[in-house]
C-alpha cells in the first residue's frame, strides 16, 4: 500500500499536463469549463488530438492501439484531462462497442471497425433501450428477420445519446421471438445511413437536444454485421454493460465540479451578507460531498487495480456507478443552490458559444440549473441505480 | 501508488485472523467481558507472540518497524473478532506517544515491554464537562522541586483501570483552551495520590476515571517538550482515529457477513427473508457504506505520516465517513435481524454497540466535519 506517486508517475503526470497545455485550445477549454454547448466538431477534434498522440483508448489492449498504462497512469490521465477542462471522449465507440468487438467480433469486424473507432472516423451510438424496455432490457421488441444474407430490422430504439451525429449504431434486436427473452437476442452493427432509419430528437428537461428516438423501418443489415452468434446477443450485451459502468463514475469531472462549487460559493453572497462558503450549513454540505468524493476516488483506484489483476470489470463497477452518480447529482444540486435566486432565469441562449447578449445574474449562472436537472439522468442511465443494487445483491452478496 | 498489501502483510493478517477465529469466538469474548477483570492477559500474551503488539513499533526498541498499514491490518482483524483487549490504549496511543516523542530512556523502558505484552499503558486525555477539543485541559502539573506535582480529574480513560503506566496530558502553563502550555507525563499507576475508578464501557471494554491529587513524578517523567505537547497529542489522537476506522471496517465486514447469512436462512411467509428486494437493497446499502469506509480508512492510514494539515484533513474526513457508515451498518444490521437483533444473545448487538462507541471516540461526525470544513481547500 502506497498512496504516493512514484517519480515515474509524477513524470507521467507532467507529461500529460504538458500535452494538455499544448494541445487543448483555450476556446474549447473555456466552453467546457463554462458549461457551454459542445458541437460535434468539438468532440471529434479533441478525439483526433488524443488519437494522434496515441492516447485516445487507455482501456484498450496495446495490440489494438491501447496505451499499456497501469491503473494509476489511467487515473492520472483522466484526472488531468478533466481538471484542465478537456471534453470527455464519448464512451459509445471506445468503451462500449469496441470491447465487445474485440471479445466476440469476427476478424473482419475487428479489422474494419476498431481502427475507425480509434481514429474517430466513426461516431457510434447505442441502440439498447426501447419505449417498452428500460430496466427490463431483455424484453426488447425490435425485430430482425433473417432473409438470406441479410436481416430485416423493424422497431424503435430510444434515449439514443447524440445519435443525431452518429455514423453507426450497435443494436440489440430480437432474432428469435419464440425463445426465452434472453435467448432470442442478437447484437447487430448498423450503418446509420441505411435506408429506413429515422432519427427524431427528444428535448430533455433542460431544453437540450441530447438524446433521440431511432426508428427502423425494413432496414436491411448484412448478416456479416452481426457480432458473434445469433441469439447470443444477451451475453455480449451484459459484457458491454460491465464496461459501461466503469468510467461512468466521472470522478475527474466531479473533482473539477467540486472546485467550481467552492469558487461559486466564494463569490455568491450568504444571507448575512458574508460569503456563502462561510455559511456553516452550506459549508458542511460541501465538506460532506467532498469527503464522499475522496472515498470514491480511492474506491475507484482499488477497483481498477483489482480489475487489472482479473482482466475484466467485476460487479464492483456497480458500486462506482451508484456512488459516482449520487455525487454528481449532489454537486450539481449544490451549485444550483449556491446561486440562490440567480438560479431562476432560464437563459438557454447563453449556452451557445460566443453568446454576448444580456445576462441576468453572474456569468457562471446560466448552465447550472439546467445541469442540475440534466444530472437526474445519472441515477437512471447505464442501468438504474436500483438495477445496480440488484446486481450487487446477486453477484456480491449472493442473494 | 500501489493498492495491494505485501505478501508478508497478507500472511500476517491471515495468521492473526486464524488465531482469533479459533481462539476468540463470540462465546469466549462473552466470557472475557463478563469476568471481573474485563480483559484476558492470556490472549494479550498470544497477541504479543503473534507479533501484533510489536508490528508497528520501532525496530531498535523491540518492534518490527511497520507502518500505519500494519496497524490497520491488526485493527481490522481485531475488529472482525471484536477483541476487547487494550490495543488502542496500550499500543496505538501509549506506545505511539512514547515512540513519537519519548526520550531514549523512556523508549527503552517502555517499548520493549509493550511489544512483549508485559506492560499496559493508557492515555489520560478527556476531562469532565469537556467535549472533543484537545486543548480543553484543566489538569495541572506544577513544578515541584526537580519534578512535578499533578492534580486533576480525567474521565473515560480507555483501559485506565488496568494500565501499568498512565500517560497524562496536563497543563504546565496557560489557561484551559490555550494551545500552549500542555505537557505530557508518564505516571506509574500505583503512584501515591492517583486513584482509579474503573468501569465497563457500553461496548464491553474497560475505562476509568482517574483522580490525580498532587501526584509526584520526577523530571524524567516529562515526555517531549514542556508546554509544547499539543502536536504530540494531536498526532496520537489522529493515529487512534485511524486505528478506530480500521477496527470499524473489520466490525462492518463481519457484521455484514452475519447479516447476509441471517437473511438467507431466516424464513417468514415460507421463504428466506433475503428473497425480498427491500431487504436485499438494504444489505447492498450496507455493503456500499462499508466499501467507502474501507477506502477512507486506507486513505487516512496513508496520510498518517504526511504533513500536519494533510494528515488532519484526511483523518477527519475518514472519521466522518467511517462513522456515518458505522452508524448505518450497525443500525441496519439490528433492523434486518428483527427482534433477535436487539438481544444480547447474538454478536450483532455487540458489533452495533462497538461501532456506536467508535463513532463517539476522539471526535464525532459533527466535530470532524467542522474540523474538515474549517480547512476546505479551494
Amino acid at each position: 500500500m502506497d498512496f504516493n506517486f512514484t517519480p515515474e508517475e509524477l513524470a507521467f503526470r507532467d507529461e500529460v499536463r504538458a500535452f494538455v497545455d499544448a494541445e487543448l485550445s483555450p476556446g474549447l477549454r473555456d466552453k467546457v469549463l463554462g458549461g457551454k454547448r459542445l458541437s460535434k466538431d468539438d468532440f471529434i477534434g479533441w478525439h483526433k488530438t488524443l488519437y494522434r498522440k496515441g492516447w485516445v483508448a487507455p482501456n484498450w489492449p496495446v495490440e489494438y492501439g491501447g496505451t499499456g498504462w497501469t491503473a494509476v497512469q489511467r487515473h492520472i490521465f483522466e484526472e488531468e484531462l478533466a481538471d484542465a477542462g478537456a471534453p470527455a471522449t464519448l464512451p459509445f465507440g471506445l468503451r462500449m462497442v469496441a470491447p465487445v468487438i474485440m471479445a466476440f467480433g469476427s476478424p473482419a469486424q475487428k479489422e474494419y471497425f476498431l481502427p475507425r473507432i480509434l481514429s474517430g472516423e466513426h461516431w457510434w451510438c447505442q441502440g439498447y433501450s426501447e419505449p417498452g424496455s428500460g430496466s427490463d432490457l431483455a424484453s426488447l421488441k425490435t425485430r430482425a428477420e433473417r432473409q438470406g444474407d441479410k436481416y430485416i430490422v423493424n422497431g424503435q430504439k430510444t434515449w439514443t445519446t447524440l445519435g443525431q451525429h452518429a455514423d453507426w449504431i450497435f443494436c440489440l434486436v430480437r432474432t428469435n421471438p419464440e425463445a426465452r427473452k434472453q435467448e432470442g437476442i442478437s447484437f447487430l452493427l448498423i450503418d446509420m445511413k441505411t435506408p429506413g432509419i429515422t432519427v427524431r430528437p427528444i428535448i430533455m428537461l433542460d431544453g437540450e437536444h441530447e438524446v433521440n428516438e431511432v426508428w427502423f423501418d425494413n432496414v436491411e443489415v448484412p448478416v456479416d454485421n452481426r457480432v458473434g452468434e445469433e441469439n447470443k446477443g444477451w451475453t455480449y450485451a451484459k459484457f458491454l454493460l460491465g464496461h459501461e459502468r466503469t468510467g461512468i463514475a466521472e470522478i475527474g469531472r466531479s473533482k473539477r465540479w467540486l472546485k467550481q462549487l467552492k469558487q461559486i460559493a466564494t463569490q455568491q453572497p450568504a444571507s448575512d451578507g458574508g460569503k456563502l462558503i462561510d455559511d456553516l450549513r452550506f459549508r458542511d454540505r460541501v465538506a460532506q460531498v467532498e469527503i464522499e468524493l475522496m472515498a470514491l476516488e480511492v474506491t475507484n483506484l482499488r477497483v481498477i487495480a483489482a480489475e487489472m489483476e482479473h482482466k475484466a470489470p467485476g460487479p464492483e463497477a456497480s458500486l462506482l456507478k451508484i456512488r459516482g452518480s449520487e455525487i454528481q447529482q449532489t454537486l450539481s444540486e449544490l451549485m444550483m443552490l449556491a446561486l440562490g435566486h440567480d438560479a431562476l432565469p432560464f437563459q438557454h441562449a447563453a449556452l451557445a458559444p460566443g453568446y454576448d447578449g444580456p445576462l441576468a445574474g453572474p456569468d457562471y449562472g446560466p448552465p447550472l440549473t439546467g445541469q442540475y436537472f440534466n444530472m437526474r439522468k445519472t441515477t437512471i442511465y447505464g442501468g438504474s441505480n436500483e438495477i445496480q443494487k440488484n446486481i450487487i445483491s446477486k453477484m456480491i452478496l449472493g442473494f | 501508488m500501489d493498492f495491494n498489501f505485501t505478501e508478508e502483510q497478507r500472511q500476517f493478517r491471515d495468521s492473526l485472523d486464524r488465531y482469533l477465529r479459533e481462539a476468540y469466538d463470540f462465546d469466549t469474548r462473552r466470557g472475557i467481558i463478563g469476568s471481573a477483570e474485563g480483559w484476558s492477559r492470556a490472549h494479550w500474551q498470544q497477541l504479543a507472540e503473534l507479533g501484533a503488539l510489536a508490528i508497528a513499533l520501532p525496530e531498535d526498541h523491540g518492534g518490527f518497524g511497520g507502518n500505519a498499514f500494519d496497524t490497520l491490518l491488526v485493527m481490522e482483524a481485531l475488529g472482525r473478532a471484536m477483541v476487547v483487549e487494550p490495543y488502542i490504549a496500550t499500543v496505538v496511543l501509549g506506545a505511539g506517544v512514547i515512540a513519537d516523542a519519548g526520550s531514549d530512556a523512556q523508549k527503552a523502558a517502555l517499548l520493549p515491554a509493550v511489544a512483549g505484552g508485559e506492560q499496559l499503558l493508557a492515555f489520560a486525555l478527556g476531562e469532565p464537562r469537556r467535549r472533543y477539543a484537545l486543548t480543553q485541559i484543566a489538569t495541572r502539573a506544577r513544578q515541584d522541586g526537580d519534578g512535578w506535582s499533578i492534580s486533576g480529574h480525567k474521565t473515560a480513560v480507555l483501559h485506565g483501570d488496568v494500565a501499568d503506566r498512565i500517560i497524562v496530558a496536563a497543563r504546565t502553563d496557560g489557561e484551559i483552551d490555550s494551545a500552549q502550555g500542555i505537557s505530557l507525563f508518564v505516571v506509574d499507576a500505583d503512584a501515591s495520590g492517583l486513584s482509579r475508578h474503573g468501569y465497563p464501557t457500553q461496548d464491553g471494554q474497560r475505562a476509568a476515571d482517574l483522580h490525580f491529587d498532587k501526584v509526584r513524578v520526577g523530571a524524567d517523567a516529562l515526555i517531549g517538550p514542556q508546554h509544547g505537547a499539543l502536536p504530540i497529542v494531536e498526532k496520537a489522537v489522529d493515529a487512534a482515529n485511524v486505528a478506530l476506522c480500521a477496527e470499524a471496517v473489520g466490525n462492518m465486514a463481519a457484521l455484514i457477513e452475519q447479516t447476509v447469512n441471517y437473511l438467507k436462512t431466516r424464513k417468514q411467509f415460507g421463504v428466506p427473508i433475503g428473497s425480498f428486494q427491500a431487504l436485499q437493497h438494504r444489505a447492498v446499502d450496507m455493503y456500499l457504506h462499508a466499501e467507502q469506509a474501507r477506502s477512507m480508512a486506507y486513505l487516512a492510514a496513508a496520510k498518517l505520516e504526511a504533513g500536519v494539515a494533510e494528515r488532519r484533513r484526511a483523518v477527519s474526513a475518514a472519521k466522518v465517513l467511517v462513522s456515518q457508515s458505522a452508524r448505518f451498518v450497525g443500525q441496519q444490521a439490528v433492523q434486518l435481524h428483527g427482534g433477535i437483533g436487539v438481544t444480547d444473545e447474538l454478536a450483532v448487538s455487540h458489533y452495533f454497540k462497538r461501532l456506536t462507541m467508535i463513532t463517539m471516540l476522539f471526535g464525532d461526525v459533527d466535530h470532524h466535519l467542522a474540523q474538515f470544513g474549517g480547512q476546505l481547500a479551494a
